[in-house]
C-alpha cells in the first residue's frame, strides 16, 4: 500500500459555514471508494475566506491550494489527479505562492491554517513556546521591558502601549492579580480574535502565560462571546491539552510558576467588551462599565490589580519575546509599531485576513489584496474600525492604515476591521443603524449615551422621511456633541463617528427632504 | 433544539455544580439556558439562594443580557446577522425572506412553537455574508434559496 495523502481541510467556523464539514467527508468517502490512502488534517484557516472551504493537499512541490470547493466536486478533483497536485479549475498552486498570502508579514498568524490546531507537538514544531521559554528566563521586569520596547500596542481599538499598562499591574499592591483576555469581539468586520483562537490556541495561552509571569498573576480568564461556540470549544480542548502536559497549572514545566487559565463566555452584549463592563460580567454582574479612575490595572477584578488585553495583544507577545523587541519594533510606520491582522468584509471580492505592517494603504488592501467590490458595482464607502469607526470615501481610502494617520483623517482604526460598501448603501439609512446599535447596547449608565442615541434614532428616522431636514440636521449635531462630550465611555461617546463621518463625506444622502416641495 | 422541559431538580444540580466558580452567575445561566433553552422565572429564587444574592439581582442579571432568554423558544431557533458587513451583502433581503416565510417579526416564537427568529450582531463571519446561524449551525454566503434549504 502506498504512503497516505496528507490533506488539509479547515475547521474554522467561517470555512464550516460554507461547507468544509461535507468536503471533508465527501474526501474521505472518495479516498475510500478508490482505495487510496489519505489523511485529513483539520488544520485553522489560511486566512484567505474567499477560497474557504480550501482544501490543501501536500505534495512533493509542497502544500497545493484548492477551493472554493464544494462537496459535489470532490470526486471531479479526483478524477483530476488532485492528490497529486494536478490542476483543475478550482486549483491555485502552492498555498504559500498565491499573491493574497505571498505578500503578507505574518507574525502573529504565522501558524494559523499552517498547523493542527490542537496538537501541542505542532505547535513546538513550528516555533511554539519559544517566547514562553524565554520568558521563564526573564525577571518580570525583564519580560515588561522588552513588551515596552517592541512597541507593541493594545489591538483592543485604543491602542494603549501594553508594555506600560504592564508595568502599573506589575508594580500595583493586590492580594492576587488577573490576566483577562478580552475575547468579546463584538466589532461587525472582525473576525481575528475568532480565527487565531480557532487556528492557533496555544498561542493565546503562550501570551497570557507570558503576561502572568510579567506581573506575577497566577489566574487568567479569557472572556468568549457566546456568539463563537466554536472558538469556546476549542480553546477549552487545547486549555485541556495545555494543562495535560505542563504548560498549564502548578509549577509549569518545573519553573516554580503557576497560572490558572478558565474560559468564560460573554452572553450577547456589546458593551461587555468595554474593559471595564466585561469585568462585571466576569464577576457575575451586569455589564454596566465602570467609572475610571480607577484603572483595572490598578483596580481590576474582584477589586485586585488586572491585566486586560486584546487576542491579538496578546497573542502577539509571544513573537516579541521569541524574536525579541527591536525585530518587533522594525516592524510599522511612525508610532505604530509591527503588524496588523487586517480584515476585509463586507461587499468585498476576497475577504478575509490580511496581517501587514502599519502603514499599508486602505487602497491596497481593499483592492490589491480584496479585488474590490463583490458585487462588482462601484464602491462607495468604507467603515473601518468596527461599528464606532468612520465611514470613509472612496477619495480617502490613499490613508494610511495606523493609529496615528487615521486619528488625524477624523477616523480610527480600531480592531482593524475593513467594512466594504457598494454604491446600493444609503448612508443616512446607515447613520440611523448606528444610534439605533447604540441605544440597544448602550449600559444604561449615563444620560448622554442612553437618551442621546434614542433620540439621535428619532431624528434620523425623521431626516430619513424628509421631516424638517435642516432643523433636524441641526439638532442631530447638537446630540452627537452631547453625546461625544457627555459620555462615560467610548459606546456613547465614539458613536457619533459613524453619523458624522456619512454626514461630512455623503452629505447627499442626507438632503432629501430639501427636494420635497 | 434539545433542550428538556423544565425541572426544579435539575436546575438545582446545575446551580449547585457551578457553585466554586469565582463569578459564578453567568456560568449557570449559560448552562441552565442549554439544558432547557432559556432560563425559567422559577430559577430566580434558586439563583438567588445559590448565590447569597437577591432576586432582583439576578433578575437584573438575566434581562440585562440580550442572549439569554426569559421565554421556551422554538423547536428550531433562527438568528439572522444584522450587522453591517452582512447589511453591505444584503442581510436586509435576507430578514425579509425570513420574517415573510415564518411569519415572524424579529425576536418572536411562532405559536406553534416550531420556530424562534432573532437577530444579532455579528457572528464573526464578515467576510463570507449574509450569514446566519439555524439551530446552532453557523451558515455563510447566505441567499434566500440556500437559507430555505437550511431550515427544510
Ligand atoms: C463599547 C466598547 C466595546 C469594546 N469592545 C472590545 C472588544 O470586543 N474587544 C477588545 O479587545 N476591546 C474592546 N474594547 C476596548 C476595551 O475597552 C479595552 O480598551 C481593550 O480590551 C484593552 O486591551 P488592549 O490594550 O490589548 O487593546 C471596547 C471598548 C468599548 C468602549
Ligand atoms: S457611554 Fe453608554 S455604554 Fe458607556 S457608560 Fe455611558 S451609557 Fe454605558
Ligand atoms: S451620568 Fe454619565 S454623563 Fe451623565
Ligand atoms: S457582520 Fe454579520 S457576521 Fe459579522
Amino acid at each position: 500500500m502506498s504512503k497516505p495523502v496528507t490533506l488539509y481541510v479547515p475547521c474554522d467556523a467561517a470555512a464550516l459555514s460554507v461547507g468544509a464539514d461535507a468536503v471533508a467527508a465527501a474526501i474521505a468517502a472518495e479516498a475510500e471508494a478508490r482505495r487510496l490512502p489519505v489523511q485529513i488534517i483539520r488544520n485553522g484557516s489560511r486566512g484567505m475566506l474567499w477560497l474557504e472551504p480550501l482544501v490543501e493537499v501536500v505534495t512533493n512541490q509542497g502544500r497545493v491550494a484548492y477551493g472554493p470547493v464544494a462537496a459535489d466536486q470532490v470526486a471531479e478533483l479526483f478524477d483530476a489527479g488532485f492528490l497529486d497536485g494536478h490542476p483543475h479549475p478550482l486549483g491555485h498552486g502552492p498555498t504559500e505562492e498565491i499573491f493574497y498570502f505571498k505578500h503578507q508579514q505574518r507574525l502573529t498568524f504565522a501558524r494559523c491554517g499552517l498547523i493542527d490546531p490542537l496538537s501541542v507537538e505542532d505547535y513546538r514544531a513550528h516555533g511554539g513556546f519559544a517566547g514562553l521559554e524565554r520568558a521563564l528566563t526573564l525577571s518580570p521586569a525583564e519580560i515588561v521591558a522588552e513588551v515596552t520596547q517592541s512597541g507593541l500596542r493594545g489591538r483592543g481599538g485604543a491602542g494603549f502601549p501594553t508594555g506600560i499598562k504592564w508595568n502599573t499591574v506589575l508594580n500595583a499592591e493586590g492580594s492576587e492579580k488577573f490576566v483577562c483576555c478580552n475575547a468579546d469581539e463584538g466589532d461587525s468586520g472582525t473576525f481575528a480574535d475568532r480565527m487565531i483562537i480557532e487556528g492557533d490556541p496555544f498561542l493565546l495561552i503562550e501570551g497570557m502565560t507570558i503576561a502572568a509571569l510579567a506581573v506575577g498573576a497566577r489566574q487568567g480568564y479569557v472572556y468568549l462571546r457566546s456568539e463563537y461556540p466554536h472558538a469556546v470549544a476549542t480553546l477549552r480542548e487545547a486549555i485541556r491539552r495545555a494543562y495535560e502536559q505542563d504548560w498549564l497549572g502548578r509549577n509549569i514545566h518545573g519553573s516554580g510558576h503557576d497560572f490558572h487559565l478558565e474560559v468564560r463566555m460573554g452572553a450577547g452584549s456589546y458593551v461587555c467588551g468595554e474593559e471595564t463592563a466585561m469585568l462585571e460580567s466576569l464577576e457575575g454582574k451586569r455589564g454596566m462599565v465602570r467609572a475610571k479612575p480607577p484603572i483595572p490595572a490598578l483596580e481590576g477584578l474582584f477589586g485586585q490589580p488586572t491585566i486586560v488585553n486584546n487576542v491579538l495583544t496578546l497573542t502577539s507577545v509571544p513573537v516579541v519575546l521569541a524574536k525579541g523587541a527591536d525585530f518587533y519594533r522594525d516592524f510599522g510606520a511612525g508610532r505604530s509599531h509591527g503588524t496588523q491582522p487586517f480584515q476585509l468584509a463586507g461587499n468585498i471580492q476576497r475577504g478575509g485576513l490580511v496581517e501587514l505592517a502599519f502603514g499599508v494603504s486602505l487602497h491596497d488592501l481593499i483592492y490589491r489584496y480584496g479585488g474590490g467590490t463583490a458585487s462588482g458595482r462601484p464602491l462607495r464607502a468604507v467603515q473601518v474600525g468596527g461599528p464606532l469607526g468612520a465611514y470613509v470615501p472612496e477619495s480617502m481610502l490613499g490613508l494610511s492604515a495606523d493609529y496615528e494617520s487615521m486619528n488625524e483623517a477624523g477616523a480610527m482604526l480600531g480592531h482593524g476591521g475593513i467594512v466594504v460598501f457598494d454604491d446600493s448603501v444609503r448612508m443616512a439609512h446607515m447613520a440611523r443603524f448606528a444610534m439605533d446599535f447604540c441605544a440597544v447596547e448602550s449600559c444604561g449608565k449615563c444620560t448622554p449615551c442612553r437618551i442621546g442615541s434614542t433620540r439621535g434614532r428619532e431624528v434620523l428616522d425623521k431626516i430619513v422621511d424628509g421631516i424638517d431636514v435642516a432643523d433636524n440636521m441641526a439638532l442631530l449635531d447638537d446630540l452627537c456633541t452631547v453625546m461625544r462630550d457627555g459620555s462615560l465611555c467610548a459606546m456613547g461617546g465614539l458613536t457619533p463617528l459613524p453619523v458624522q463621518s456619512a454626514i461630512r463625506h455623503f452629505p447627499e444622502d442626507f438632503v432629501q427632504g430639501r427636494r420635497l416641495p | 433544539m434539545t433542550a428538556v422541559d423544565w425541572n426544579a431538580e435539575r436546575a438545582r444540580a446545575i446551580i449547585d455544580s457551578h457553585r466554586a466558580l469565582r463569578g459564578a452567575l453567568l456560568p449557570m445561566l449559560h448552562a441552565l439556558q442549554e439544558e432547557f433553552g432559556y432560563v425559567d422565572q422559577a430559577a430566580v429564587p434558586l439563583l438567588a439562594a445559590g448565590l447569597n444574592l437577591s432576586q432582583a439581582e439576578i433578575h437584573g442579571v438575566i434581562s440585562f443580557y440580550h442572549e439569554f432568554r426569559q421565554s421556551r423558544p422554538g423547536r428550531h431557533v433562527v438568528k439572522v446577522c444584522v450587522a453591517e458587513a452582512c447589511q453591505a451583502r444584503g442581510s436586509d433581503t435576507l430578514v425579509e425572506h425570513l420574517k415573510s416565510r415564518l411569519g415572524l417579526d424579529l425576536g418572536q416564537t411562532g405559536s406553534d412553537g416550531v420556530f424562534t427568529l432573532e437577530a444579532v450582531y455579528c457572528l464573526g463571519n464578515c467576510a463570507l455574508g449574509p450569514s446566519a446561524v439555524v439551530d446552532d449551525r453557523l451558515l455563510g454566503r447566505l441567499s434566500p434559496a440556500r437559507l430555505d434549504g437550511a431550515l427544510a
